[in-house]
């Protein structure tokens, strides 16, 4: 199989699997937790849940002083690989366009010097935050292998689309099919193991939010 | 022409000026990377060879090479140096046809034998050699027999360099390219030979000729003076990439060297043939463009000598240097896109997600309330059961 074969294989019937299973499978664990519902609260409300479940979405995005004291680290790389990745993704111009192809939707992309250099930053902080997770005793400790698995998951499609980006190493159809199988295992992956919380993330959040409003109080 | 004359000599007799033929060899110079210093000893080196027998083989092809190679540069000096090698055979660009046409290859072969370059253009059919014969010799036998005593063979067009349309998907002659070809058929005798014990005998295997692809759809005449010239100064073929190209031509893609790059940096994009973007002359990524991803020299020589080249003229590049191009999944998306309808599996995924969905979360439920049903509390007299 030529390069070129084996990127209109990646790019075709080997994409249609991933988007199958990705999104299958999102749905299910999303739907499977929405239709387990939770027990009726029979006590009299003192708030507005509503109001308190989409104020707790967006107000967990700023980390409390104590958390940032304690784990300064987690949250500054956390929070920079994060936005790393999320305008790499969305704001690179053939991402833009892979987007549109598939939503049908434009918006502006931003200079690719930009997202190159928002690219290596990543790249830097993602392996800073695995050393991290390598050599703190307590993160050691905790870790198991999904979490390097998740880890590798996430690193592959960032460090494919750089090599691809500068056309390093191999010809270029070889780079891109590469950088796109990455996004495939990502994808296949993605419903099994804990990469899910970019869903759950804000279910969770309204959860504990909707709980706390009822009673009256700040969560 | 007197075919042992030399290509100074042919050069003055055409008219060609000292000062064009330098000038030529200092453009050479640069095309190959080459330092300022070498422009004299390639001045030398042409200025003393003897004319070169080429002998140019057109197997599966439409015949686009070889208009590119006499049409364009036909006025220029370049033109020249090409109409001063002694071109022995060439079905579109000879006068002798037939017999006479075989026996003017069987000469050039015979009195240059191990000297001459051997050009090909098209690919080789090997699902049934019948496809393409020429004098009724099969594409195959051709090769095999001309290669043998061949210094150098060099694969013009996309055909001759990696299969081209000939290969294209379903591929229905199997032809391959003069490489592949070379690969897997390189050492054996060629049919033609079959009745005769002393040609067989002599014959000898072809996989380790030196090889040098000039891809594209057409190739750029300049790039094939460029390779002729390189190989008359330096008598060896020039630093190749992994596809077999000289890498002073093909070294740098298309996308590196455009004009319109700085708007793909900017994030500037044309969306259609005819809006504002296009107007104002802004990246073709959007629409198809395979600058990107291949190699060619089209951005810096140009083309109709040095007028333009399809991205200046608006049209994205298709590719047509590399390999399977025509496959690429259609020239008009880019080749980060999905080849088929994601939108539509996605729709289907999440009709089937939210199906299973519900009738995983549905068995859930009960499970739960069986087990809440089937529940037996625990009470401190139960803790001490066991005590």
């Amino acid at each position: 199989m030529s390069a070129a074969e084996l990127l209109m294989w990646i790019r075709g019937p080997a994409l249609q699997f991933a988007t199958v299973v990705f999104v299958i499978g999102v749905v299910v664990r999303i739907l499977e937790i929405l239709v387990l519902g939770r027990k009726q609260d029979l006590a009299a409300a003192r708030g507005s849940a509503l109001a308190g479940g989409l104020r707790t979405i967006f107000s967990r995005s700023v980390p409390d002083r104590g958390t940032l004291q304690r784990s300064t680290f987690n949250v500054v790389a956390g929070y920079i690989f994060h936005f790393g990745i999320f305008l790499a993704l969305f704001f690179f111009a053939p991402h833009i366009l892979f987007l549109h192809d598939v939503f049908g939707v434009y918006w502006p992309s931003l200079p690719t010097q930009f997202i190159d250099a928002v690219t290596v930053v990543t790249m830097i902080t993602l392996l800073a935050v695995l050393l991290h997770r390598i050599s703190h005793k307590v993160m050691r400790y905790l870790s198991r292998s999904s979490d390097y698995l998740a880890w590798l998951l996430t690193f592959l499609p960032v460090l494919t689309g750089y090599l691809a980006f500068h056309r390093i190493g191999l010809t270029p159809p070889m780079l891109m099919a590469l950088h796109i199988a990455s996004v495939e295992l990502l994808m296949v992956a993605f419903p099994f193991t804990k990469l899910m919380h970019a869903f759950t993330l804000v279910m969770a959040r309204y959860y504990n939010g909707a709980m706390a409003g009822r009673k009256g109080v700040n969560a | 022409m007197p075919k042992d004359q030399s290509i100074g000599e042919a050069l003055r007799a055409r008219g060609i000026s000292r000062r064009g033929f330098l000038k030529f060899c200092a453009a050479t110079a640069s095309l190959m990377a080459l330092p300022p210093s070498m422009v004299p000893i390639i001045a030398q080196a042409l200025e003393r060879a003897r004319r070169p027998s080429v002998i140019w083989l057109s197997f599966q092809e439409c015949t686009g090479c070889t208009e590119s190679l006499t049409r364009s540069h036909s006025p220029t000096v370049e033109g020249l140096i090409f109409d001063t090698i002694s071109l022995d055979y060439h079905h579109t660009l000879q006068a002798a046809s037939g017999a006479a046409a075989e026996a003017a290859r069987a000469a050039a072969m015979q009195e240059n034998w191990g000297n001459y370059i051997l050009v090909v253009d098209g690919s080789i059919p090997v699902g049934d050699p019948g496809y393409s014969t020429i004098a009724g010799i099969s594409n195959m036998d051709m090769l095999l027999e001309t290669a043998a005593g061949a210094a150098a063979i060099v694969s013009v067009g996309s055909c001759a360099a990696f299969g081209g349309i000939p290969h294209a998907n379903p591929n229905p002659t199997g032809a391959l390219s003069v490489a592949a070809f070379i690969r897997e058929y390189g050492n054996r005798t060629p049919n033609t030979f079959a009745a005769d014990a002393a040609a067989q005998a002599a014959h000898t295997d072809i996989s380790s000729k030196p090889i040098i692809n000039v891809s594209g759809c057409p190739p750029i005449p300049v790039v094939i003076t460029g390779v002729l010239a390189h190989f008359l100064t330096f008598g060896k073929i020039p630093d190749l990439d992994s596809l077999g190209r000289p890498l002073a031509f093909y070294g740098q893609s298309i996308h590196d060297r455009c004009y319109r790059r700085p708007f793909y940096d900017k994030g500037l994009f044309a969306n259609t043939f005819d809006d504002e973007g296009a107007k104002k002359g802004w990246c073709l990524y959007k629409l198809g463009c395979k600058g990107p991803t291949t190699y060619n020299a089209c951005a810096t020589t140009k083309w109709n000598d040095g007028t333009s080249f399809p991205i200046q003229s608006g049209h994205p590049c298709l590719g047509c240097s590399e390999p399977d191009f025509w496959d690429g999944g259609g020239f008009y998306k880019a080749i980060s896109t999905p080849t088929g309808d994601i939108s539509r599996t996605a729709v289907y995924a999440i009709g089937a997600g939210a199906a299973a969905g519900v009738a995983l979360g549905a068995l859930n439920r009960a499970k739960r309330t069986r087990l809440q049903q089937t529940h037996s509390k625990v009470g401190i007299d139960d803790l001490d059961k066991g005590g």
